[in-house]
């Protein structure tokens, strides 16, 4: 099977081949999770801690704050999963991520030539991948627990101490995963235009993410683990 | 004497028009705020005190307490039980819990009434759980008062308390309970529960007058078999200012449920303590850790040689050498 043919990868050979690597849908899905954590972020910091309670302003007050985090969670949480059913099968932990983060001091020093080839995505991201999946699981429902409006009567306090806790626990560190997320994209030239043209360079194909190039070229190795340069 | 003082439920109201004498000033903790100017002055501490061997289950306090506050509370369906509403609700400050206790000692029925709401506690859990600076606030004489405009109806406070107290309004979003009538001991009065009491089984005063008031109780009912005739003042919360007789001192649990040592649970002060300020720091720490790497490391940049590279790779599909693997164009 080649690999090409998957939605909204290809390549456009040229001066300089482009590679494409994300098609519209899954951008614009992206971008409606990147915007509801982003929201969720702001709204639920304000409510953690007294010296970010200003942040209830940006919403309108407290009491909106109050009433919009959760269905912006909900949001969050249905584009979260279609982007999951997107995403799930390119980030099924494989050998050479073990490999590849046995090598991850070398890519924070700016060695990334030292580093195995990997697929369409590497050990980090699929890290945060799974991270996010498994955080937001953990946040919808400890989340859903704690939303008084609705869910009051099915759980007792003690039930809800427990949930309100894991909920702030949880949301520190899915922030935590979400500045390693954003960082990387910075750091990493020439990332953002995957998800915001859809498409990357060869180079940047080849220098992150080469096995995935050869798969799409159709010329590369098949699935199975990965080799060291 | 002990009703000399003007904080008491048996004076009468003063016909003139007072001003309120328990403000801002008076605040000695603030919900979600950091650090408060000290109070200019320090009010005696006052206290409720409810003696349940002398309540007869009227629920004049009930009534009193609505009339006070101006709340209007559902009328219900009658279940079978004398308890009217079922529960505290945002429009019932106060009720009277029935229970029938079969003393194993005696073997004889006892019809246990409680009268249920804020305790007002010296270290209030809603207090230190809410997140909304100025919402909940304790004044210098033990009231712990929540200050609505300020509330955001996020239903904290009722995971801190450890009585099962805040109950949010459904209709406007604000948690409300007993204000121990903040209102009225402002200019002078005592609580409208304590005031409309028959039995003198609510009195209110000074928490010291209160607890001479208590031993006094106390000591009639053991002479009367109540051995374990007690106060209820948990310390575990370090006090409250709404404190009971209780002729089971030893069995708190009996009246429906009163918690044998109230504490703010160790879940609420994990979430409110060590959980926002390691939380904070780990998301700062990694702001900074990104900051620091982004300035001092050199950006992960696609060289010249990878693009060549790149072009090796891909030139063939260009030139049509392998049709089967072009890929799909974009749109």
């Amino acid at each position: 099977m080649s690999a090409a043919h998957k939605p909204g990868e290809g390549i456009h050979p040229g001066k300089p081949p482009t590679v494409d690597r994300y098609d519209v849908g899954a951008r614009i899905n992206h971008w409606i999770t990147a915007a509801s954590l982003i929201l969720l972020a702001l709204s639920g910091l304000a409510m953690f801690h007294p010296s970010l309670f200003f942040l209830t302003e940006l919403f309108g007050g407290g009491q909106n704050t109050r009433n919009f985090h959760p269905w912006i969670g909900v949001v969050l949480f249905f584009s979260f999963s279609i982007l999951f059913i997107r995403f799930w099968p390119a980030n099924l932990w494989q050998r050479v991520d073990v490999e590849w983060l046995a090598h991850a001091k070398d890519l924070v020093q700016g060695h990334e030539e030292k580093m195995p080839e990997v697929g369409k995505y590497n050990a980090g991201q699929k890290f945060i991948f799974w991270s996010m999946s498994i955080l937001i699981i953990v946040l919808i429902c400890s989340g859903i627990i704690i939303w008084d409006q609705y869910f009051y009567p099915f759980t007792s306090i003690p039930v809800k101490r427990i949930a309100v806790l894991t909920h702030a626990m949880a949301a520190v560190i899915i922030i935590c995963v979400w500045i390693l997320h954003l960082y990387a994209a910075i750091w990493v030239r020439g990332t953002m235009r995957a998800m915001i043209q859809g498409s990357v360079t060869g180079g940047w194909a080849w220098r992150h993410h080469r096995k995935w190039l050869k798969e799409l070229v159709g010329g590369g190795p098949s699935d199975k683990g990965g080799t060291i340069h | 004497m002990l009703f000399n003082n003007p904080h008491t439920a048996a004076a009468n109201p003063p016909v003139n028009g007072m001003v309120s004498d328990l403000g801002q000033a008076d605040i000695t903790k603030r919900s979600a705020t950091g650090s408060l100017p000290p109070p200019s002055r320090q009010l005696t501490p006052l206290a409720k005190l409810i003696d349940v061997s002398k309540c007869i289950g009227c629920k004049a306090c009930q009534s009193a307490c609505i009339e006070w506050n101006d709340t209007n509370p559902e009328i219900e369906e009658n279940v079978g039980i004398y308890m009217n509403p079922h529960d505290l609700t945002e429009n019932m400050f106060t009720l009277m819990r029935f229970n029938e206790w079969i003393n194993p000692e005696t073997d004889q029925l006892e019809w246990l009434i409680r009268k249920d709401g804020c305790m007002h506690c010296a270290d209030p859990g809603c207090l230190k759980a809410c997140p909304s600076p100025g919402a909940i606030v304790q004044y210098s004489n033990g009231i712990v008062d929540f200050i609505h405009e300020n509330c955001i109806g996020c239903g904290y406070c009722v995971k801190g308390c450890p009585f099962n107290i805040p109950r949010v309004s459904k209709t406007d979003h604000k948690a409300y309970k007993c204000t121990l009538c903040s209102d009225r001991v402002a200019v002078g009065q005592g609580p409208a529960c304590a005031k409309a009491c028959p039995t003198q089984a609510i009195v209110f005063g000074t928490k010291d007058d209160m607890k001479k008031w208590a031993d006094g109780r106390i000591a009639d009912l053991k002479s009367r078999g109540y051995k374990n005739a007690g106060l209820y003042d948990p310390p575990g919360v370090g006090g409250t200012h709404v404190m009971y007789v209780l002729h089971h001192a030893d069995k708190p649990g009996i009246y429906n449920d009163l918690p044998n040592d109230p504490k703010i649970s160790a879940v609420v002060e994990t979430w409110k303590g060590v959980t926002k300020y390691v939380g904070l720091a780990a998301m700062g720490m990694a702001a900074a850790a990104s900051l620091f790497h982004g300035v001092f490391a050199r950006p992960n940049r696609v060289s010249v040689e990878d693009e060549e590279n790149a072009e090796k790779l891909i030139e063939p599909i260009g030139h049509g050498d392998r049709p089967e693997d072009r890929p799909g164009d974009r749109p």
